[in-house]
């Protein structure tokens, strides 16, 4: 199966959850625009979920050509959602698919991508296009200490799974909409309704796993810390600045912080306005999770850490001086 | 009775490849191997699975000869048949080929209920065999299973962590799933139960013995995507020089926070 060759289409998948679209879509529509930007090029939308059509508010707002819309059951089902999904393949022939590397996402790729068999590269953290369409993918590799870069010579369409938090969001745009044609929405029911072999019986909220990916204020803290009694004192600092606990897989190893608060290659990817890191080294893996992050301001005692290359704002010094200290002077800057 | 495969793989116990700057080759700095610790967890589900219900638990692995010893881990744990696909045309598959090897070598030997993968593997790193496998062998998957809530000789129940949410998913078999790896603590083996699986012999399969006998199904060639180059990840965003004095240190971060301390301390008389 392949597109009209002489033009790029690439098809986005929004995730839909209780009738809101998940922030990955926006992310891949940076990547997508940005495929998009030299040679041209159209970017396709496909939301699966209850009250689908709720969404095209939104979608007017983004640089679409097309929206397929599948109404559906609330949750999502892998073996259902592929089937839709690859209806809308044969309806639209895109020659690109892009889809979030969350969980729903890294669920959805792999079966849908051995049905049309072709390539899928996972968890890319970088995208570009050659003339005709060819997509170099970049992923890390080796522990993260390597980046392979892949293509897919022979099959389309092209898949990849985006490394989710590691594009900023593109922002839905009223005054850009009225600049362009308006967006199409299709509407698709297919003839005989797919169903699932797999009943969702109950639902429970845990809100463990959705905190650090989502903050604005992070403080991680990594080896330096020496005790778990010590780490009262980061959650204090935390707290002060309105942000959250994160770490290093370190801390997480020792059974001192749940693996829901580790960032980094094997753990979440976070984008907050504001990264504190006290006591981390800045290992490849850490870093490969902290791309997304706006100001980062690093506490080490070791002036060579690699952490301060990456850092805004570096100190150099004892986080056990620093710390006690700064909450103290805030403290006293708040009353 | 339920009958389960386990997919297990034997990965490098230090997976930090590092790439020399002067040659551009890459230093394997583990070449120790062990079993991927993820499918251990998968492994040890499919062997309670069998203590509480009955049944058999065979394990499968795609790898190079030496993969013989995370068979015969398994053999030691509790394991009751292994197969190791191997052989030169199975060399440098993606996870298309990957996942299509391993369903030819489990639907050669009998149709199972349940099918066990770990969540990922920590060389691969990318948690899509699963669902590709699951593909190819015509079957539903789960995957971040965190629990099983209930199982019958027909049907299964699950725990699915999700985003921010728990699903309960019911299925019948036969089923695929891949479990999380705190799903349960894997046990620990003996020198008696060593010993034992050094004697258990491994089945090996080789494409002669698969079904699909096609060459560019397997391998390099059946793989749909090439890997073009390797270079190592640089990191550097800024050469901000770092402060060394403490004193000042502390008054440049309190003046730099001090925005965040307030805006927390607004949020929060919003919400009083
Ligand atoms: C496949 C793979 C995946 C991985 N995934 C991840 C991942 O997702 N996330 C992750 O974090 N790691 C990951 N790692 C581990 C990673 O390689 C590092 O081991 C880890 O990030 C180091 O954590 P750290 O910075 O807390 O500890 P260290 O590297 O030990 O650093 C501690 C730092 O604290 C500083 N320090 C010590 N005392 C003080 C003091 N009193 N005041 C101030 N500073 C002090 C030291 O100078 C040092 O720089 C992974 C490794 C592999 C092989
Ligand atoms: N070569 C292999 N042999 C057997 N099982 C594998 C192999 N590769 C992957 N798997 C299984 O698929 C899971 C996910 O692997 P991956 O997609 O590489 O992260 C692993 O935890 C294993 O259960």
């Amino acid at each position: 199966m392949s597109g009209d060759a002489s033009k790029l289409s690439i098809l986005v998948y929004f995730e839909y959850h209780h009738r809101r679209l998940h922030p990955v879509g926006l992310q891949l529509m940076t990547a997508a625009k940005e495929l998009i930007r030299n040679n041209g090029g159209e970017i396709l939308g496909i939301i699966i979920g209850e009250g689908a059509d709720q969404a095209e508010e939104q979608m007017n707002q983004l640089p679409l050509s097309e929206v397929y819309l599948y109404e559906s059951e609330e949750y999502f089902k892998s073996d259902l959602y592929k089937t839709l999904m690859l209806d809308c393949i044969q309806q639209s022939s895109p020659g690109i698919v892009l889809i979030g590397g969350t969980k729903e996402g890294r669920s959805l790729a792999p079966r849908l991508s051995a049905a049309l068999k072709t390539g899928l590269t996972a968890d890319c953290t970088e995208l570009y296009v050659r003339d005709g369409g060819e997509l170099v993918q970049i992923r890390p590799a080796f522990g993260g200490n390597l980046m392979a870069q892949i293509i897919t010579p022979d099959t389309r369409p092209q898949m990849a799974t985006l490394r989710y938090n590691q594009f900023p969001p593109l922002k839905p745009s009223v005054s850009e909409a009225g600049r362009r044609k308006p967006v199409s929405f299709i509407k698709r029911k297919l003839s005989t309704q797919p169903s699932s072999l797999l009943e969702i019986i109950d639902t429970a909220r845990f809100t463990a796993s959705e905190s650090i990916g989502k903050q604005d204020v992070l403080v991680a803290a990594g080896r330096g810390v020496r005790s778990k009694e010590d780490l009262d004192m980061i959650i204090e600092l935390a707290e002060l600045i309105g942000g959250e606990l994160a770490s290093t897989r370190r801390l997480v190893e020792q059974g001192w912080i749940s693996f829901h608060r580790q960032i980094g290659l094997s753990g979440h990817s976070v984008r907050p306005k504001l990264l504190l890191t006290i006591g981390v080294s800045g290992s490849v893996q850490f870093m490969a999770g902290i791309r997304g992050a706006e100001t980062i301001i690093a506490i080490n005692s070791d002036e060579d850490a690699p952490i301060f290359s990456a850092a805004d704002h570096a100190y150099c010094g004892d986080l056990y001086e620093i710390v006690p200290a700064l909450i103290s002077t805030l403290k006293k800057q708040n009353t | 009775m339920i009958k389960t495969a386990v997919c297990i793989k034997q990965v490098p116990a230090y997976s930090d490849g590092l790439m020399d700057p002067n040659t551009g080759l890459l230093i394997r700095k583990g070449l120790e191997m062990v079993l991927n610790p993820n499918d251990l967890s998968a492994l040890e589900t499919a062997l309670r699975i069998r203590e509480n219900y009955g049944g058999k638990v065979d394990v499968f692995s795609m790898g190079p000869k030496h993969a013989e010893e995370v068979i015969r881990q398994a053999y030691a744990m509790g394991a009751d048949e292994g197969f190791l696909l191997t052989g030169k045309e199975f060399a440098g598959a993606d996870v298309l080929a990957t996942s299509y090897t391993l369903s030819q070598g489990i639907s050669a030997v009998d149709d199972y209920d349940l099918i066990i993968c770990g969540k990922g593997t920590t060389d691969g790193d990318t948690s899509q065999v699963s669902g590709a496998l699951a593909e190819w062998l015509g079957i539903p998957h789960v995957n971040w299973v965190s629990g099983i809530k209930k199982l019958s000789q027909k049907t299964i129940q699950l725990c699915q962590e999700m985003e921010g949410e728990l699903y309960t998913v019911k299925a019948s078999y036969p089923l695929l799933i891949a479990v999380e790896r705190e799903i349960y603590t894997p046990r620990m083996t003996n020198l008696k139960m060593k010993i034992a699986a050094k004697r258990k012999p491994v089945k090996t399969f080789r494409l002669q013995d698969l079904k699909d006998q096609k060459e560019i199904h397997y391998g390099l060639k059946g793989s749909a995507t090439r890997v073009e180059k390797i270079f190592p990840a640089k990191e550097n965003r800024s050469d901000t020089e770092p402060i060394r004095d403490t004193a000042g240190a502390i008054e440049e971060l309190a003046l730099l926070l001090k925005p965040y301390a307030a805006g927390r301390k607004a949020k929060q008389r919003v919400d009083e």
